[in-house]
């Protein structure tokens, strides 16, 4: 049971963090999280200046490095544009807590290192604005302002390999490489 | 097992795949624009091989900003342009072009029985010809790219059975976004939709395309129909290779089995801002609008063309509404010229433009104010998705757009 999902810290370090929580609704889509408008540069950097713009026009001002966006189902439904996880990493976003995500986010997510977790409890018993503690290694998330524990979703097996691999094109590489052996 | 189990199964050397199982997956065809293809071409380098698995198989279209729309669209097109020079993969020009997901099955390019994965979430359209088609981020492609395989996890089955023969007005934009106003945004999320049933057989080649382009707006993974007679008769004129037709077993695991009559449903309308709010439309009160799309993968066909002109023909758009024609691809553009339409379209006061995505995304073309409505034969109203936040996109078929155009205000067809 492997719940990290993010690239691994050198030598191997348990990652720990720690971050004020941004919570949202259901179906916040890709146009909500990067509009379509701004889709003719891929720099993440630029991207991240209109992440949620839409949705929540203060959301680049508010979030501090190391928060964490909360929602409830389908998250990231919509297009299939990578930007959309790119800006939320950009933007300092260390990881998504919803009870569900759309399957193309939750892939591109994966694939470029931005955690995510599913975890309805967290999600049923958390407000905006509270600190979440979360061990990405073990998918604990403790919610400090409440005092409360929960568990996130653990990922299956290949998911989990994928993840160790520190990502899809570092996995990639190692397929290759050894279909050359 | 199920269309699509069966299609994955053979594409992952598998004589059995079951729902929820992680496979490793052939695809046939891979495929990327002007948007994703810059980010899917940078991951691509990180990999470390020169050469794509097989250039015949990767096709690069520049449709969403192009022709382009600033300094900043040319260099995303530019990059992808010179990407496809240097590997030999088929690149689309403008002036050859059309919307990826017009222009892929027109050109032969997908067949029945394919794996498709596309940096686009439309790539589910390509199921209405009998291929497992679905949408990816870039970083998948470029996997892909270098390897020809992709992971997947083997989605559950929902079928989807329309009964009964349709009404007047009624087509495939209607029944897709009936079946999203029942089961919701998310009523699908991962699983695959087997469309099938006696209203779906008598349903054209076009207005399936349109169903299958909705699929992920359900949240499927993928929408696909079983080929018929009328599948064929598409593809024959346009395969260039072989293709494999694949049933699904008489004893398919299906996780829902959902059925309609849709003798009765009318032209559906769906609100801002999801396109599960459909509503039929003689429930919709008046709503006046600014703007009037025809076009996109989803309603840009020559069919949908057809009964915009037809609705059209000899009458005027009402002079407070901008009504924007957009063939989803050059061919389409060609005949709709031959066939009459666009002098039509023209007499009317419709701007007929040259295929591109444009204004569905909000790009250009016909990018909305804020307090605008915009009626619109596309797929996505969410907030923003046309232009202002504050502006408003009403999915409906093409008939009900044109016939909208006219009035100045969302009406059927019969009102006209
Ligand atoms: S027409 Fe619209 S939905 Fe279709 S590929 Fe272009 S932007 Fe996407």
């Amino acid at each position: 049971m492997i719940t990290v999902i993010c690239g691994k810290e050198k030598g191997g370090h348990r990652l720990k963090l720690k971050g004020k929580v941004h919570k949202y609704g259901a179906n916040v889509d890709t146009d909500a999280i990067i509009p379509a408008r701004y889709l003719n540069v891929s720099e993440p950097k630029e991207l991240a200046k209109h992440c949620m713009e839409d949705i929540d026009k203060d959301f680049v001002k508010k979030a501090k490095s190391g928060d964490v966006i909360m929602a409830t189902t389908n998250f990231g439904c919509g297009s299939s544009r990578e930007h959309a996880p790119l800006a939320i990493k950009a933007a300092g976003i260390s990881c998504v807590i919803a009870r569900t995500f759309a399957r193309i986010f939750f892939r591109n997510a994966i694939n470029i290192g931005l955690p995510l977790f599913e975890c309805a409890e967290a999600v049923d018993n958390t407000e905006n604005g509270d600190v979440l503690e979360i061990d990405l290694s073990s998918g604990r998330i403790k919610n400090l302002t409440r005092k409360m524990e929960f568990a996130a979703k653990p990922y299956p097996d290949f998911m989990a390999e994928l993840i160790s691999a520190n990502g899809l094109i570092e996995y990639t590489k190692r397929v290759l490489a050894e279909r050359r052996i | 097992m199920s269309l699509a189990e069966k299609i994955l199964s053979a594409h992952a050397d598998r004589r059995k795949v079951s729902p929820g199982e992680f496979v490793s997956v052939r695809v046939d065809l891979v495929l990327a624009n002007d948007i994703t293809a810059p980010i899917a071409i940078r991951e691509f380098r990180k990999i470390g091989v020169k050469k794509v698995f097989d250039p015949k198989r990767i096709v690069m279209v520049p449709d969403h900003f192009t022709p382009n729309k600033d300094i900043a669209s040319a260099e995303q097109a530019k990059m992808m342009r010179e990407f496809c020079y240097e590997q030999g993969v088929i690149h689309f020009e403008i002036g050859q072009m059309g919307i990826e997901h017009v222009l892929l099955p027109e050109q032969g390019l997908v067949l029945p029985g394919d794996v498709v994965i596309g940096a686009d979430s439309h790539t589910c359209t390509y199921g209405a010809l009998g291929a497992f088609a679905t949408g990816m981020g870039s970083t998948d492609i470029a996997a892909a790219m270098a390897t020809g395989y992709i992971w997947m996890k083997v989605p559950p089955t929902i079928k989807l059975v329309y009964h009964g023969s349709l009404g007047k007005w009624v087509g495939g934009k209607d029944l897709i976004l009936y079946t999203i106003g029942k089961i919701g945004v998310d009523g699908a999320l991962y699983s695959s939709m087997e469309f099938t049933g006696g209203a779906i057989d008598s349903l054209s080649m076009d207005g399936r395309f349109t169903m299958a382009n909705m699929a992920i707006e359900a949240g499927a993974k993928a929408g696909i129909f079983r080929v018929d007679n009328k599948t064929q008769l598409y593809i024959k004129s346009r395969a260039e290779r072989s293709y494999r037709v694949y049933e699904p077993d008489n004893d398919a695991e299906y996780t829902r089995i959902i059925d309609y009559d849709v003798s009765d449903i009318e032209p559906q309308v769906a609100l801002p801002h999801s396109p599960a709010n459909a509503k039929s439309i003689s429930q919709l009160g008046d709503i006046e609008i600014d703007q009037a799309l025809i076009g996109s993968c989803t309603n840009g066909r020559l069919e949908d063309l057809r009964l915009a002109a037809h609705i059209l023909r000899g009458r005027k758009v009402h002079s407070r509404v901008r009504c924007i024609v957009i063939p989803g691809s050059q061919q389409v553009y060609l005949d709709a010229l031959t066939a009459g339409l666009i002098e039509i379209f023209i007499r009317a006061g419709v701007a007929v433009s040259t295929p591109t995505c444009g204004p569905c995304l909000g790009g250009h073309m016909g990018v909305l104010a804020s307090g605008e409505r915009c009626v619109s034969t596309t797929n996505r109203n969410f907030v923003g998705r046309m232009g202002s936040p504050q502006s408003e996109v009403y999915l409906a078929n093409p008939a009900v757009a044109a016939a909208s155009a006219i009035a100045g205000k969302i009406i059927s067809p019969d009102e006209l």
